[in-house]
């Protein structure tokens, strides 16, 4: 689950990371009250989910009350478009407007997940300020690595190793190890797949702080943090993705015609890639999950059949354990229900798949039955012209 | 012989008297598993199809003499199950639950490697040897037995490989679902090395998908040291960048992990790698074929 910069930069400083003085505003006028209390020259930030706000003209200095509210106001309700939003970009609902300040030195500090070595790993360059995946392309030595042992956590010296190779002066060098040891316990305690401070700032006047701050979610541990549930931004995410999600069905929206409904993430992929192998374009992922049953299908449907684009569906269920009567049931009352008007190539394969195909051809609606994959996803493509 | 499972594998539910646990046990004994005892916190005497139910992993391994364990249990409780398992010395644990916290899974894996137990899992499907032994959710019926072997990040995905090979008479040797999670206990190059040195297993198909680098590891490992043929396909070509598809581990991260790459280090590798999932089957019976003729 992704949350806001301000969001991140709250948590961590409830960990003991040094973050710029500021606020989050949501009108113009929120700004300059902000930009009056800060009394000097401030920065104003959209708050997207995305990154590379930036180039896209949503990261701004103002040097008065009265100009922050102006650059606020221009930058709030802007459609911001960067390398990570789709072109029509993100609307922008809140700034952070937090005090300018004169940097020294940029770095980058992160903690994630080296899935490999199945180990929490804390990263670090001096390297600042710059995409780090760029970094790790082009010069991979400027990047300092150090894996902390789940069973022993981490140590100040863990710490201390890394800050000292940073090339900052010494007495920033301390207060960087205590600063990497707060973002790791952050990470640790918030259940975090990424943690990352880029840059993290050494400034004119002596300060190391979090001048940018992202932190990811993992999903699977929200069970366990209620408070995290909270920071939960819709808006940010697709309607159609966020519906999806009342009911367990993963659901993430493309841009082709072809809708898919397939039970299994893998096989959900494959059969995206071989629509797209049969010249198709699939106009999403769906993994309606192990139960298939009337009630989810019937979710599926009308959440694939809510995107405009959508002028074939096709249904590719292996079932291992559901009875293809069974499914085929639910699919004809499903689309009766949602009086379904594309055509659907449906493949099913498992037990009772004859009964199932029988249901499907007889039943009065636009099902055409596939024995293949590769014959189902022809035929969409076919169907979708 | 078929690789870590077979016909003296005596196993134990955890979870058994649960839904999914009950449902899939009368599976498994249906298949011809050795379904030993079942376990569930406070559910200790009861039965299950006859099949004892224990309060404790510990005390199920004394008396019934458990090799392997599936663990069926909601995942904010799996990762205390498996480490339930691995205390108690059972060698294999089998977790098909999804959805456990990555952390919980960064914790347990160094108890798991010092207590010598080999997970396979979380999130996956299980692993089966055809007309030995079945741990896990797959259809055992789409199965038969033969020299091919198996190992998939995906669930479903597997089931339809496996169909497409049974279906041109290519039986396997043993299949394993190694999961579709960010940390797993068992990875490709691990199947790997064993299925190299298995006399019943000829050839080996990957299925692999975006996400981290088990697949550019299995490549390193194919080029050194595999002479089996490898057939492998990658899913997710057209998975869009930094999106979780439905696996927590399939997701392309800071521009890493893509198929492109994935099926490029296979490519050179040696491995035949399948552009469409549904030509699988015929690929590995052309690569079969080729090998008979040599």
């Amino acid at each position: 689950m992704k949350i806001h910069e301000y969001q991140a930069k709250q948590i961590l400083f409830a960990f003991g990371v040094p973050i710029p003085e500021g606020g989050v505003a949501e009108t113009a006028a929120e700004a300059r009250e902000i930009s009056a209390r800060l009394g000097r020259p401030v920065v104003i930030k959209a708050q997207i989910h995305a990154g590379g706000r930036g180039k896209g003209g949503g990261v701004k200095l103002a040097q008065t009350p009265e100009e922050a509210e102006r650059t606020a106001s221009s930058i709030l309700g802007m459609q911001l478009v960067t390398h990570q939003t789709s072109p029509q970009g993100v609307k922008v609902r809140r700034v952070l407007v937090e005090e300018a300040m004169e940097i020294k030195k940029e770095l980058y500090l992160g903690v994630t997940i080296d899935r490999g070595a199945a180990l929490a790993v804390i990263m670090a360059s001096e390297s600042g300020g710059m995409e780090i995946e760029q970094v790790a392309a082009a010069s991979p030595e400027r990047i300092l690595k150090a894996h902390v042992d789940p069973g022993s956590g981490i140590w100040p010296f863990h710490a201390r190793e890394i800050a000292f190779s940073l090339g900052l002066p010494p007495e920033a060098s301390l207060q960087a190890s205590q600063l990497i040891c707060s973002l790791y316990r952050a990470f640790w305690a918030k259940d975090c797949s990424l943690a990352e401070i880029n840059p993290l700032v050494w400034t004119g006047d002596g300060r190391l702080l979090a001048l940018d701050a992202k932190m990811n979610l993992d999903d699977n541990a929200l069970f366990r943090h209620p408070e995290a549930r909270e920071l939960r931004d819709t808006q940010e995410e697709d309607p159609l993705e966020t519906e999806a999600s009342r009911y367990q069905i993963n659901y993430i929206k493309l841009d082709g015609t072809i809708g898919c409904m397939v039970n299994g993430a893998g096989l959900a992929m494959a059969t995206m890639d071989l629509i797209k192998l049969c010249g198709g374009e699939p106009a999403n992922f769906l993994d309606v999950g192990g139960g298939a049953s009337a009630e989810q299908v019937e979710n599926a449907f009308r959440i694939l059949l809510s995107d405009r684009n959508v002028r074939a569906v096709l249904i590719n269920i292996f079932g291992g354990i559901m009875r293809c009567d069974v499914v085929a049931q639910g699919m004809i009352e499903a689309a009766s229900k949602l009086k379904v008007e594309v055509p659907i190539v449906v493949r099913l394969e498992g037990t009772n798949v004859e009964k199932g195909q029988e249901l499907l051809r007889g039943s009065g609606l636009n099902f055409t039955v596939a024995s293949e994959m590769k014959d189902a996803a022809e035929k969409a493509v076919k169907l979708a012209q | 012989m078929s690789i870590i499972i077979d016909e003296n594998t005596r196993l134990l539910v955890q979870g058994i008297t649960g839904k999914e646990g009950a449902f899939h046990t009368r599976q498994a004994v249906e298949y011809g598993t050795k379904v030993v005892a079942g376990m569930t916190p406070g559910k200790g005497g009861a039965q299950v199809d006859g099949i004892p139910v224990y309060n404790t992993v510990a005390e199920a391994a004394r008396r019934e003499g458990v090799n392997a364990s599936v663990i069926f249990v909601p995942p904010p409780f799996a990762a205390d199950a498996i480490m339930e398992a691995a205390d108690a010395g059972i060698p294999l644990i089998v977790c098909i639950s999804e959805g456990i916290p990555t952390l919980d899974m960064v914790r347990i894996i160094p108890f798991l490697k010092a207590r010598g137990s080999r997970l396979i899992g979380p999130n996956c499907p299980g692993i089966i040897s055809p007309g030995k032994s079945k741990i896990g959710i797959m259809p055992g019926r789409i199965h038969r037995r033969g020299s091919v072997g198996v190992i998939s990040r995906s669930g479903t995905l597997t089931y339809e490989v496996v169909f497409q090979l049974s279906q041109r008479e290519i039986g396997q040797s043993t299949c394993i679902g190694i999961g579709g999670d960010p940390i797993v206990g068992t990875h490709f190059i691990d199947c790997l090395k064993l299925f190299e040195a298995d006399l019943e297993t000829e050839a080996v198909v990957l299925i692999g998908e975006i996400g981290g680098t088990a697949e550019e590891q299995a490549a390193s490992l194919v080029r050194e040291e595999i002479k089996k043929p490898v057939i492998g396909f990658v899913a997710g070509r057209t998975a869009p960048p930094g999106r979780r598809m439905g696996h927590a581990g399939a997701i392309i991260s800071g521009g890493k992990g893509t198929a492109a790459e994935k099926i490029a280090a296979w490519e050179e590798a040696g491995i035949t790698v399948c552009q469409s999932p549904a030509e699988i089957g015929a690929t590995v019976e052309q690569v079969l074929r080729k090998r008979k003729r040599r």
